[in-house]
């Protein structure tokens, strides 16, 4: 457990020392002084990552210590570099290990020591020499608008970028809510025409991992699953795995009792917040999410939004930004009315008005004398 | 001769409304209230419980599901009925406007009542305009139908229930479908001030026995629907 720090500098020889990728993963640990108990501590909270059962501890652990570090490149695009930041501040060390040690990272602009000509060459490389193998991180949304003009590095477009590295990896994982739906870079009015690796790329084989950030474990342990099984996980109607996106929070959330017994934050800092009461009433979006928020948490799993007594505000679902706000609303605001109002507002408008026109058309049909049906002796 | 005279005095009894309309109808009331009472306290809960082992919005909710499964089966039997029923149940009297005479009927029917006319006109099944409103209504009950067990089935992700409604996702995102959902029930309001009133107004107007038809199945009509 000697290295905390510097692993942009391994990373940046990485590329030049390729005999190392020949370790295998649980003999580079072991050569970088990880010990065998934390190694299996690892795989035991991977597996339970993944939902698996804790039979399978052992069989990641033997699939690890056999197996060969794949090439891993991390492009950035429009982005806050908030995902590399959770990735990096992952409170468990091995956790960040595996992940950017482990992983034969050889191209991750914000890490990596190389830099200009040098990092080009060395991404250049890596997805030359290990086309259909390599495994692409992507970070952030690209950009499609006046043929992608609006982000490039190295002199190539976003774009043209992700074409070329996602199209020519075994796998592309989206982190991030940018990278995987666009994210606030593409909420209206959109500038930049950004969109998600998926779209800009339909054809590559991505694996959404939503969230702003993404939790750093269920990225380490997407990549496991792929190192373990030889394939992605299996995925939602978005693009997510389910082992971390298939199910609500609502349904997970340490606060559902009180939810399900009608105990509710009414106010900010009132006495039901103080208890921990539920959150509905303060506009959470629990019940819209799917995230495994609640049992994952963040931060050596010691906290989540919700946890520390705010609302979620739906971070990890397509709708992100434009129609899961307002934040602190229930519901979303109601457009096309001159101002903004609520449905409720306009619901009763209109429920007021249609009895209003009835009791006016009342008044007059009582005065009206009409004819009955076919009767010529009577009125009505 | 004699016969014709009695006609123009006397008003026959004709089976109207048979059993299953009348029960859907029941039920679909019974379901409305339930349900946007329900429905309001669980869009407003207020914090009614006194510990976090009291289960007050668990049984709303149950009840929310457990009368909305009611409400779809209420839902789906009267849109069989559409196709078996008698000519005051079926499909056709709900599209007055693709017919002459239907056309004709609704024109009547809407001078009335924007007072152009003081002639009222005998409806023997349902009102024309009425009818028309029907239509829409059914398309509120059946898109309230879905969003809700869309957001119901959200409770266990790839389960039959929400992989069928699969297409709701992808039309809706899921605060749409809440919104949707959350919504409409504003427009049934306004609906039902407007049908209880016209049906108290037909009632007064039509002496057809408008109102009690509902509960009876009879009205008293002065001509055959043909003649």
């Amino acid at each position: 457990m000697s290295k905390q720090n510097g692993s942009a500098t391994r990373n940046g020889k990485k590329h030049v020392s390729d005999e190392s990728r020949e370790y295998s993963v649980g003999e580079d640990l072991r050569q970088r002084g990880v010990s065998r108990r934390d190694f299996l501590k690892f795989c035991s909270a991977v597996t339970a990552a993944l939902s698996l059962p804790v039979s399978f501890a052992p069989k990641v652990a033997e699939a690890l210590d056999e197996i060969k570090r794949p090439p891993l490149v991390w492009l950035e695009f429009q982005d806050c570099a908030g995902n590399t930041e959770a990735l990096l501040r992952a409170a468990n060390p091995t956790a960040a290990e595996i992940v950017l040690d482990i992983l034969s990272v050889d191209y991750h602009e914000t890490i990596m020591a190389a830099a200009g000509h040098q990092a080009e060459a060395a991404l250049d490389k890596s997805i030359t020499d290990y086309k259909g193998k390599y495994i692409c991180v992507v970070e952030g949304s690209i950009p499609m608008k006046d043929g992608g003009v609006y982000g490039c590095v190295g002199g190539k477009s976003f774009l043209d970028l992700a074409r070329k590295v996602c199209g020519g990896a075994a796998a592309t994982i989206a982190v991030g809510t940018c990278a995987a739906y666009g994210g606030i870079p593409a909420a209206v009015p959109n500038p930049t025409g950004a969109v998600s690796v998926k779209e800009a790329v339909p054809g590559a084989t991505v694996i959404n991992l939503p969230g702003c950030p993404v939790n750093a474990d269920n990225l380490t342990a997407t990549i496991v699953h792929y190192l373990v099984f030889g394939k992605i996980p299996a995925l939602d109607a978005f693009g997510r795995p389910l082992f971390a996106y298939g199910k609500r929070i609502h349904d997970n959330c340490e606060r559902r009792p009180h939810f399900d017994a009608g105990q509710y934050v009414e106010q900010w800092g009132d006495d039901g917040h103080r208890k921990g009461f539920c959150l509905y009433k303060m506009g959470c979006k629990g019940p819209l999410t799917f995230h495994n928020c609640p049992s994952q948490r963040y931060n050596e799993k010691t906290g989540w939004p919700v946890g520390s007594g705010h609302g979620c505000v739906g971070c990890s679902e397509p709708a992100f930004w434009d129609s899961m706000g307002p934040m602190y609303k229930r519901l979303p605001e109601v457009h096309g009315f001159g101002i903004e109002a609520m449905a409720d507002k306009i619901g009763i408008g209109l429920a007021v008005g249609t009895a209003a026109a009835f009791a006016v058309h009342g008044a007059i049909m009582a005065i009206n004398k009409d004819r009955e049906p076919g009767d010529t002796t009577r009125e009505g | 001769m004699t016969r014709t005279q009695v006609h123009e005095h006397c008003k026959l009894k004709r089976y109207i409304w048979e059993l299953p309309v009348r029960w859907c109808h029941w039920i679909n009331v019974f379901s409305i209230v339930t349900l946007t009472a329900t429905g309001a306290f669980i869009a407003h809960p207020f914090s009614v419980a006194h510990s976090a082992s009291d289960f007050a919005m668990g049984w709303v909710r149950f009840l929310h599901f457990a009368i909305g499964y009611l409400f779809t089966v209420s839902v789906v039997s009267r849109m069989i009925w559409l196709l078996i029923g008698n000519r005051y149940a079926g499909w056709r009297e709900y599209f007055p406007m693709l017919t002459a005479r239907g056309r004709a009927k609704l024109r009547d029917m809407f001078r009335y009542y924007l007072f152009m006319s003081h002639q009222v006109p005998e409806t023997i099944g349902h009102n024309p305009l009425a009818a028309t409103a029907y239509f829409l209504v059914f398309c509120i009950y059946i898109v309230m139908i879905l969003t809700g067990f869309a957001m119901y089935a959200q409770h266990a992700p790839g389960g039959l229930m929400h992989r069928s409604l699969g297409f709701m996702y992808a039309l809706f995102n899921t605060p749409t479908l809440h919104l949707l959902h959350h919504s409409l029930p504003w427009l049934l309001l306004g609906f039902v001030i407007n049908h209880v009133y016209s049906a108290w107004l037909m009632d007064i107007k039509e002496h057809g026995a408008e109102i009690s038809s509902i509960f009876s199945g009879y009205k008293f009509t002065l001509k055959k629907e043909d003649e």
